[in-house]
């Protein structure tokens, strides 16, 4: 159990020293990355763990929150995906950010990013959940933020922590609800509480249950960066792309989908089906799978295609999360976090190579000049578009297009869909960087990268196609294990994957192989249905802005001019009175004083 | 030993009007302070080392009387050593204005201290008038921007707050016979019902004015922001509190029917507070007011805590809600104002619109105002939060899902929103002022030297201590 301590406290350790100490001497990333790596070692060590183990945070009474640790399947399973992906981002980022001046504070953020995700991961109770989850929102803001000085990083840090915050809003109202109806905070003890509830309250359990996992869910829009507060996503792309690749595709924006599960892990599986609840949350996550995946077939930054492709598949899991086939979601996100990261890692390495050049149409035949980085991405978008039985994308999206088919058959329609836009915008993209003519002169000057660079994405390609052989010895969640028998219905699925595959190849590769520029211009797609401008324009604008203008006027001239201004006026020409004989204003306050004392003497006397 | 806790300023203010060197004097007796403080909060279930009694009156009964009657005074009192150190530490005299400047930074500090550790009740709100003085002198005479309105408009108020106040006091004291304030809690029995509704009315007017409870806070952001930096640390930190810990003190021990009376305005006005007061701090175009607004703002979550108390009687954790929020709104609050002086000092404004970029030219300052800006929004890890997810809680201490949710947890599901304002205020001055490319006022700001730190650290490890682990804090209670 002190191994599992020190996993959680090490990286919060480690930024201390990083930002009180080791800021000026250099050492901040070599011991930033010291610490990932042990915390993988640790992280290794505590697989197949089942234990918890607590201490009182605060207590008052005999009520206490506590900070405590919970190993089970679940947590050492996504520890290996937060430390493993973490490991070979801040690998990656001793190449990536070797230039930055601000380096000692960028590994700080890493560092303090990894606790934080830690501490999320191994919660055993909801108030802690809470803190952990405020705390990725800072150091994502950190993160994002890094580039300070560039408005556009500054204002899209900004919007990532407000969008999360209003996601959080709904989470605490949520743990409370929760807290009310089962009377624990910890998540051993919520089912208990909640049976003897459902016990007492047959006739409204359902509806007071699916009100407060609703405001649960909350959190996880805005963690997950699900509609409709997805927006805080793509503009994260600001951020360095390495913690693009760790925090904003693998790991934080999980976060959402890991929590979910273990809610529904902690209640008891059987009391989310049938639960209004719970085809929200499921028509939450095709939704946003699909507006995602067709506002990433316009996109022109490799970031940001990538981005939108990160949305629309947390859309897959948390679709499967609310067919109550989380462990599907579990699955695909376990699988999801490697590719996505060498997808996000190899476009860092574009980047660089390209001397900070994002735009796709900008590049061009790095194939040939990119040799590694140019295969490994394109086994990460083997794994992404679900390549049949070489990938471990495959697998995961199999799983989830069958909870789809098994519960839902508009959410399958839509999912079959979403895998042929994927494979489509994945396509578009590849070809467009990768293959014909560099179309600049950034792109002809790029050459491979360094090693420190090239390795972690190659070890992440590996995992790629091989992870999904690894989830035993991992740890992960895998719903192959129940159900080795092939459900109903697996063959339409694996013919509707299939075809959407080798459509979206066929389509992307005719339309864009050998182009210029982009034949396709669909302005709503490119704009993203209009909604970051709506946001901006009128919510924040129209909306927030003038709102508090009109109550600062009427605090100004109401409250404060004339109601009260009528008694300071009043007050102030008695006050002259006073001031003919001195001036200043303690003979007022003394004036006032002196009332004050008659009134003592009247009631004393009374 | 209390004696001197509560007297050293005061020697020190006298010392410093005969003419010892101010700023050293006040440094000095604040730092002593500090020391006995940080004892007192340790050692305050010793009575016999932390109490001391003066009869000053025969009839009524009047006795200077100090002691600890519970941990709630000697957090309150903590508070003011800390925020008073750092206050003294930070603040700037103008030329030639040192003895005044510092003098009455002390005497504020010596009126917060003597009110939370009163056991007397005139001598309670004695002490605390005490304190007024010179922060309404501060205002007028050292201010900045429109002084002379912002001194009346506090003046006006707090005056006729207190007044209010009293009437209430002196009821109560008649009632149950007696100044003691420990007797006066023994004896609350003798606090009739229909008296209750009353008394419970005016301390709620008397003691929320004091704490600019809606719609009696439009004093608090002027004040503020024409304030000297202690001043604002100070009022706003530490004596603000006086209210916030009368109600504690007095009016839910004595007119707990009374207030339930009430209650449902209560919870109206501190909705005021959160939501109205947050809305206009939002459109603030001005860092002072913008502060001054926001610490308006959050008196609602304590009022909220108090609310629960008076809904939920048994709910111990409303009341220690309460005092570890006022303990951590207190420092944040003061360390603020103290950043905000640094800033207009380096920059030479505090309008949003002319400052940016001032991260580049001052990392340091960039830094410790973000913990502090995270600290005010309530980000885990740092004091504030702890409050408020305490508060959250005892506010949901009696929902059990069966009857839906009452009054107070409405009002608290309203209350989790101003999160949201308070982190769109904050993040909005944070990115305007810091980040962003560098602007004219900034290019060449300097950055905080060393020992312009200390009083920041000071108060940002008290936010950490009490952020990372309340018991820290609990456990004194």
């Amino acid at each position: 159990m002190n191994l599992a301590w020190i996993l959680l406290f090490l990286p919060l350790v480690i930024a201390a020293a990083n930002q009180l100490v080791l800021k000026k001497t250099g050492l901040a990333p070599i011991v930033s990355v010291a610490s990932a790596l042990a915390t993988f070692v640790i992280a290794v060590l505590l697989l197949g763990e089942e234990k918890t183990a607590w201490f009182s945070w605060a207590t008052i009474g005999d009520f206490s929150i506590d900070i405590g640790i919970k190993l089970d399947r679940l947590s050492t399973g996504m520890m290996i995906v937060v430390t493993g992906v973490g490991l070979l981002v801040h690998i990656f980022s001793l190449a990536y950010m070797k230039a930055d001046e601000a380096k000692a504070r960028y590994f700080t953020g890493l560092s303090l990013f990894m606790f934080s995700m830690t501490g999320i991961v191994l919660a055993n109770n909801f108030i802690m959940t809470f803190i952990f989850w405020e705390l990725v929102g800072l150091s994502s803001y950190l993160l994002i933020g890094h580039w300070y000085q560039k408005d556009s990083a500054a204002d899209a840090a900004k919007k990532a922590f407000l969008c999360n915050r209003v996601g959080d809003f709904g989470f605490m109202v949520g743990i409370l609800m929760l807290w009310g109806i089962t009377g624990a905070l910890s998540f051993d003890q919520m089912k208990g509480g909640l049976e003897a509830f459902q016990h007492a309250n047959a006739p409204i359990a359902v509806g007071v249950l699916s009100a407060a996992i609703l405001c649960v869910f909350c959190g996880a829009v805005g963690k997950s960066a699900q509609l409709p507060l997805h927006v805080w996503l793509p503009d994260a792309m600001e951020g360095p792309t390495p913690v693009s690749a760790l925090i904003h595709a693998a790991t934080m924006v999980a976060a959402g989908v890991y929590m979910l599960f273990r809610v529904q892990l902690s209640l008891g599986f059987e009391n989310f089906e049938a639960l209004p609840a719970s085809t929200v949350i499921a028509w939450t996550g095709g939704l946003t799978s699909l507006a995602a995946a067709l506002m990433a077939t316009q996109q022109d930054d490799i970031k940001r295609i990538l981005a939108y492709s990160t949305l629309s598949q947390l859309g897959y899991m948390v679709m499967a999360v609310g067919l109550v086939d989380g462990e599907a979601g579990m699955f695909h996100l376990f699988t999801h976090a490697w590719f996505k990261a060498l997808l996000f890692l190899g476009s860092g390495a574009l980047i660089y190579a390209c001397h900070h050049e994002q735009d796709i149409w900008k590049m061009g035949g790095l194939l040939k000049k990119m040799p590694i980085t140019g295969i490994t991405f394109a086994i990460g978008t083997a794994a992404l578009i679900a390549v049949p039985y070489v990938t471990s994308g495959f697998y995961s999206k199999e799983e989830i297009l069958t909870a789809a088919y098994t519960h839902n058959k508009v959410l399958f329609g839509i999912a079959v869909v979403v895998a042929f836009l994927t494979t489509f915008y994945m396509t578009r993209a590849y070809v467009v960087t990768f293959l014909g003519k560099t179309r600049s002169e950034n792109a002809d000057h790029a050459h491979e990268v360094g090693p420190l660079m090239w390795i972690p994405l190659v070890l992440l390609a590996a995992m790629a196609i091989g992870s999904a052989w690894l989830t035993g010895p991992l740890n992960a969640i895998d719903p192959r294990i129940h159900a080795p028998e092939h459900a109903e219905g697996h063959l339409v699925i694996l013919s509707c994957s299939i075809a959407a595959l080798v459509l979206g190849l066929f389509t992307g590769f005719v339309l864009y192989n050998g182009k210029e520029k982009d034949p396709l211009s669909i302005p709503l797609f490119r704009n993203r249905f209009y909604v970051d401008g709506f946001y901006d324009n009128f919510l924040v604008r129209y909306f927030q802005d003038a709102f508090a203008a009109i109550i600062a006027f009427f605090d100004e001239f109401i409250i404060n001019g004339l109601i009260v201004g009528g008694f300071s006026r009043a007050a102030e020409s008695t006050g002259n009175i006073f001031r003919k004989v001195q001036s200043g204003s303690l003979q007022g306050y003394a004036f006032v004083f002196g009332i004050g004392v008659i009134l003592v003497v009247y009631f004393t006397t009374f | 030993m209390l004696a001197l806790l509560v007297f050293l300023p005061i020697i020190a203010f006298i010392a410093i009007l005969l003419g010892a060197p101010a700023r050293l004097t006040a440094i000095g007796a604040s730092a002593v302070n500090l020391a006995l403080g940080l004892f007192a909060a340790i050692t305050w279930h010793n009575a016999g080392l932390w109490s001391f009694s003066i009869p000053v009156l025969e009839k009524p009964a009047l006795n200077l009387a100090f002691g600890f009657a519970d941990g709630m005074s000697a957090i309150m009192v903590l508070l003011s050593v800390i925020v008073t150190l750092a206050a003294v530490l930070s603040g700037k005299a103008p030329e030639g204005k040192e003895k005044l400047y510092f003098a009455s930074s002390l005497l504020i500090s010596a009126g917060a201290i003597g009110a939370f550790a009163a056991t007397d009740l005139f001598f309670f709100y004695a002490f605390h008038e005490l304190a007024l003085v010179p922060t309404f002198l501060m205002i007028g005479m050292l201010g900045r921007g429109d002084r002379r309105a912002a001194a009346w408009k506090i003046t006006i108020y707090l005056g006729l707050g207190s007044i209010v106040l009293l009437a209430g006091l002196v009821w109560l004291a008649n009632l149950t016979g007696t100044y003691n304030m420990v007797e006066m809690v023994k004896g609350a029995e003798k606090v009739d019902p229909a008296a209750q509704k009353s008394i419970a009315a005016l301390l709620v007017v008397g003691f929320g004015t004091l704490v600019s409870l809606f719609p009696f806070h439009s004093w608090a952001a002027p004040a503020y922001a024409s304030a000297p930096a202690p001043v604002a640390m100070l009022h706003a930190g530490v004596l603000k509190k006086f209210g916030l810990y009368g109600l504690l003190r007095i009016a839910i021990p004595l007119v707990p029917e009374g207030l339930h009376y009430w209650l449902t305005p209560l919870l109206v006005l501190l909705l005021g507070n959160i939501l109205w007061v947050g809305w206009v701090t939002i459109s603030q175009k001005r860092l002072d007011l913008m502060l001054g607004n926001s610490s308006v703002m959050h008196m609602g979550y304590i009022f909220l805590a108090i609310a629960a108390l008076i809904a939920f009687p048994e709910n111990p954790l409303a009341r220690s809600a309460a005092i570890v929020l006022m303990f951590a709104h207190g420092i944040s609050i003061a360390l603020l104002f103290g950043l905000t002086d640094r800033i207009e000092r380096n920059t030479g404004t505090l309008d949003l619109q002319d400052l940016g970029g001032l991260a580049k030219s001052a990392p340091g300052l960039a830094f410790l105002f973000g913990i502090a800006a995270m600290a005010s929004i309530g980000l885990p890890g740092l004091a504030n939060f702890s409050g408020e997810v305490l508060v959250f809680l005892s506010a949901f201490k009696s929902y059990n899902g069966t009857h839906g949710l009452g009054p107070v947890q409405i009002a608290c599901i309203f209350s989790i929103w101003g999160v949201v304002i308070s982190a769109v205020y904050m993040l909005r001055a944070y990115r305007n002022i810091f980040q962003g490319p560098s602007v004219k006022a900034t290019a060449t700001a300097a950055d905080l030297t060393c020992a312009d730190r200390i009083p920041a650290l000071l108060l940002i490890l008290a936010l950490f201590a009490v952020g990372l682990y309340p018991n820290l804090l609990l456990n004194l209670l």
